[in-house]
C-alpha cells in the first residue's frame, strides 16, 4: 500500500496533466462547454427534487427544505458512483496505452477518481450558493474535508480493485451497473438516516455500508450544521484504508497481467 | 568497457493461448471452472521467446530480424519493460525509449499542443523539459500551423510525425525501433533515419526490430536473428542477414516442393541416405537440396572463412572481387586417402559450379592434426544472390569424412540487375549502323569499404 501510494506520488506530475485533459476533453466541442458541470448536478437536482416534491413528496421534518438536503448527498454520490463505473472500464478503452508504452496503469483509475473529484469540487460553489439562500451555511461547512478524504480513499480502493480486475472479468462493468443501483438506495441520500428507528434491523444493515457514514456525515456538516457522526466516519475511513490496500494488493498482483490480456 | 545497456541471459516468455471457448474470461467461467490456475497449464501456453540471451554494449546498435511471428516484438515489449519475462534475466541501463506504437497516447480531441506536453510526460519527461523542447518536436514534426487543431483532425502521417517527434525528443540513452521508418513519406522517413543516426553518434544504444534488411547492413552493429521465439544467429550484421536470406530462400524452396507431392518422395530418399556418394558438384537434383552435415569426421572441418583480397573477413562481395575461401581441418589421425571438395550452390538449390582435389588430378599423401586448405576464386563471375556451399572432405570412393552441405553462404550484391547463374566476363561493342549511348561508367558498390565503415 506504501508502494501505491509512493507510485502515485511520483507521478502526480503525469496524474494532474492527465485529469486535466480529461476535464478540458469532456465537454470539447459542446455548446455548453464547461458550463456543463454546473448545469449538469443543476438537472440532475431537479430531476430528484421533481420526483421527490411532487410526485412521491418527502414531507420529513429534519430535512426540510428536502432539494437542499437532497442536494448535499446527491453531489456527492455522483462523485462515487462516476468514478467506480468510469474506472471498471478504463484499462481496457486505454489498452493501447497498456500494451505500447511504459505506462504505469494504477494512473488510470486514478486519473477517473480525480477528475470527477474535480467535477464534484465544481458543483460545491453552486450548493454554497443554495445554502447561503436558504440561510443554512453553518460554521460545520468548513469540516468538509472530512467526509471527502474519506471518499476519496474509499474510491480510490475500489476503483483500483475493480479497474484490474475487470480486465481478466469483463462481466463487472455489467454487474456494476446494478450493484451502484442497489448501493444508492442502500445509502441515505434520497432519505434521512436519522428517520429510521434505533435498532431496527434497516439501520443495522445501512450501519455496515461505509458510504452511509460518509454520507450521513457530508449532510450533518453541510445541512444541518451540527456533528456528531464521527465514530461512523472514523469506521468507514477504516475500511476506506482497507479498501485501499487490498486494492492496491490486488492491482500490483495482476499489474503483469494487463497488457497481455487488455 | 562499461557494463552493456541491455544485457538478456536466457529470457522466455510465454503467453497464455486462448482456446476460442475462453476468448472472452468471464467470471461466471472463472467461478465454474475453479480458478485461474487450472488456465495456466502448459498446453494452454504458447512460446514467444525461448531463452534467448544477448547483450547489446553501451553506444551500439543492435538489430533484430525474424519473420512474421517469430518474437521480435514480444522482446521489444520485454526490453522496454512493458511485459516481463516468464523466465530468465534481463537489464536495462538508462532510459528507455520506445518507438513501438507512435502517438499511443494521444487523446482525439484535444490538441497537438497539450498531446505533445501528456504525451512527452507520459513517456518520462518533466513538465518542463516538454516545455524546453517543444518548439523543436512541433518542428520537427514539421507541423507548426496544425499545432492547435485537434489531433483528431490530422492525418495519419501527421499523426506518426508528432508520435515520433515526441518519443525521439525524450532524448532517451536506449532507444527501440519497432518497424516505425514504414510510416511517412520518403523526405519524413530520411529525417528519421538521420535522427537516429544522430543518436548513435551521440554514443547512445538503439535496438532496432525491422523487416528491412539493408538497414540492418547498414546501421547495425550486432545482429539477431530470431526464428520461432530462439535466436537461430547472431553477431555480424551482414552474416546474419545473409543466414537469414539463405533460411527464407530455403523456406520458398521447401513451400514449393510441397506443393509438388511427385518431388517429395525423391526428397525423402535425400533425406534418409545420410551419405550421397557423390563428389560436391555432381550433386543431387536442385529440389533435393537441403542443409545438413555428415561423416564420421575422422578429418573434421572446424572453421570457415571467406576472406577478401585484403585478406579480411567478408560475407557480402560484389561481382569481379576475388574470395578466398579458408578451411581449417583437423584429422584425428594421420588420413592418407582424403579429397578437399568445395560446391557452389545458389539459393534455390541449383549447382553452380563444383570442383574438388582429386578432379584436378592432386594426389592425396598425408594430413595429420591441424591443417589449413584454401581456394582462391580469383573474380567472383556470379550475378547478385545467395549462394550456399558445400564443403566436403572425403576419401577418393565418396566416402565423407566431413561433409557441410549449405551451412556456410555468402551474398553477391550489383548495381546491375543481369540474370541468369553466372556472369562471364563480357563487353559490348558496336560498329556500323548501330547507334547506342553507353552508360555512364560507374564502379561497383564499394562493399568493403562503405558498409563496414
Amino acid at each position: 500500500m506504501i508502494a501505491a501510494i509512493r507510485a502515485l506520488v511520483r507521478y502526480r506530475a503525469l496524474v494532474r496533466s492527465l485529469v486535466s485533459r480529461e476535464l478540458k476533453a469532456r465537454y470539447r466541442g459542446s455548446v455548453l462547454g464547461f458550463l456543463w458541470s454546473f448545469v449538469n448536478p443543476l438537472l440532475v437536482l431537479l430531476t430528484y427534487t421533481l420526483v421527490f416534491t411532487v410526485i412521491l413528496p418527502n414531507r420529513q421534518e429534519d430535512i426540510q427544505p428536502y432539494f437542499l438536503f437532497l442536494f448535499c448527498g446527491i453531489l456527492p454520490w455522483t462523485w462515487f458512483q462516476a468514478s467506480l463505473a468510469e474506472s471498471s472500464g478504463v484499462i481496457i478503452a486505454s489498452g493501447n496505452l497498456i500494451k505500447k508504452v511504459l505506462f504505469p496503469a494504477e494512473v488510470l483509475p486514478t486519473v477517473t477518481v480525480l477528475a470527477n473529484l474535480a467535477h464534484f469540487l465544481l458543483g460545491l460553489p453552486i450548493l454554497f450558493a443554495f445554502l447561503a439562500w436558504k440561510g443554512r451555511l453553518a460554521w460545520t461547512a468548513v469540516l468538509l474535508p472530512l467526509p471527502m478524504m474519506v471518499q476519496l480513499v474509499l474510491t480510490l480502493g475500489l476503483a483500483l480493485f475493480l479497474s484490474a480486475l475487470t480486465v481478466h472479468f469483463r462481466d463487472i462493468q455489467n454487474i456494476l451497473t446494478h450493484v451502484l443501483h442497489l448501493w444508492f438506495f442502500a445509502t441515505p441520500v434520497i432519505y434521512s438516516y436519522a428517520a429510521i428507528p434505533e435498532g431496527s434491523p434497516l439501520r443495522q444493515a445501512l450501519r455496515l455500508n461505509p458510504m452511509t457514514h460518509v454520507m450521513v456525515t457530508y449532510q450533518q456538516v453541510l445541512f444541518h450544521g451540527n456533528v456528531d457522526h464521527w465514530r461512523g466516519l472514523f469506521l468507514a475511513l477504516l475500511v476506506g484504508v482497507l479498501a485501499f490496500a487490498a486494492g492496491a494488493f490486488l492491482f500490483d498482483r495482476l499489474r503483469d497481467t494487463l497488457p497481455e490480456e487488455v | 568497457m562499461t557494463t552493456p545497456a541491455i544485457v538478456a541471459r536466457d529470457v522466455s516468455k510465454l503467453y497464455r493461448r486462448f482456446a476460442h471457448r475462453n476468448q472472452f474470461r468471464t467470471l461466471k467461467s472463472a467461478l465454474l471452472t475453479g480458478s485461474v490456475l487450472s488456465d495456466l497449464r502448459p498446453e494452454e501456453m504458447f512460446t514467444a521467446l525461448d531463452g534467448v540471451s544477448f547483450e547489446v554494449p553501451r553506444g551500439t546498435t543492435f538489430g533484430v530480424i525474424g519473420e512474421n511471428g517469430s518474437g521480435k516484438s514480444t522482446l521489444l515489449k520485454l526490453v522496454a519493460g512493458i511485459t516481463k519475462p516468464t523466465r530468465g534475466h534481463l537489464a536495462v541501463e538508462g532510459r528507455v525509449s520506445a518507438l513501438i506504437e507512435l502517438g499511443a497516447g494521444f487523446h482525439p480531441e484535444i490538441s497537438g499542443r497539450e498531446n505533445v506536453s501528456i504525451n512527452g510526460i507520459m513517456l518520462g519527461l518533466t513538465r518542463r523539459e516538454v516545455e524546453r523542447r517543444f518548439d523543436e518536436i512541433v518542428d520537427f514534426a514539421e507541423l507548426r500551423e496544425f499545432i492547435d487543431a485537434p489531433v483528431k483532425t490530422y492525418s495519419s502521417g501527421m499523426y506518426m510525425r508528432l508520435g515520433f517527434a515526441v518519443a525521439i525528443h525524450v532524448d532517451p540513452e536506449v532507444l527501440l525501433i519497432d518497424e516505425v521508418l514504414a510510416v511517412g513519406d520518403e523526405a519524413f522517413t530520411r529525417k528519421c533515419l538521420d535522427k537516429i543516426a544522430e543518436f548513435h553518434r551521440r554514443g547512445k544504444t538503439i535496438l532496432f526490430v525491422t523487416h528491412s534488411l539493408g538497414l540492418v547492413e547498414k546501421m547495425c552493429d550486432d545482429a539477431l536473428w530470431l526464428r520461432h521465439g530462439r535466436a537461430a544467429d547472431r553477431g555480424d550484421p551482414k552474416r546474419v542477414v545473409d543466414a537469414y536470406l539463405t533460411y527464407v530462400a530455403g523456406g520458398e524452396e521447401e513451400a514449393l516442393l510441397l506443393s509438388q507431392p511427385a518431388a517429395t518422395s525423391a526428397l525423402a530418399t535425400t533425406l534418409e541416405g545420410p551419405a550421397p556418394q557423390a563428389a560436391p558438384g555432381e550433386a543431387a537434383p536442385a529440389t533435393g537440396y537441403r542443409p545438413g552435415r555428415w561423416g564420421g569426421r575422422e578429418i573434421e572441418i572446424r572453421a570457415v572463412r571467406l576472406l577478401d583480397a585484403r585478406g579480411r573477413e567478408r560475407h557480402v562481395f560484389v561481382p569481379g572481387e576475388s574470395v578466398t575461401l579458408v578451411l581449417s581441418v583437423h584429422a584425428r589421425e594421420p588420413v592418407d586417402d582424403f579429397v578437399f571438395g568445395v560446391g557452389l550452390f545458389s539459393a534455390e538449390g541449383t549447382n553452380v559450379y563444383g570442383t574438388n582435389t582429386d578432379i584436378e588430378g592432386y594426389t592425396p599423401r598425408r594430413v595429420a592434426g591441424d591443417a589449413e586448405v584454401k581456394l582462391a576464386l580469383e573474380g567472383l563471375s556470379l550475378i547478385e544472390g545467395t549462394y550456399l556451399l558445400d564443403l566436403a572432405v572425403h576419401r577418393r570412393d565418396g566416402t565423407p569424412y566431413d561433409y557441410l552441405r549449405g551451412l556456410h553462404s555468402f551474398r553477391v550484391k550489383s548495381r546491375l540487375k543481369d540474370v541468369g547463374l553466372y556472369r562471364p566476363l563480357h563487353r559490348w561493342s558496336f560498329a556500323g549502323g548501330a547507334e547506342i549511348v553507353p552508360p555512364e561508367p560507374r564502379r561497383e558498390l564499394e562493399l568493403g569499404d562503405d558498409l563496414s565503415a
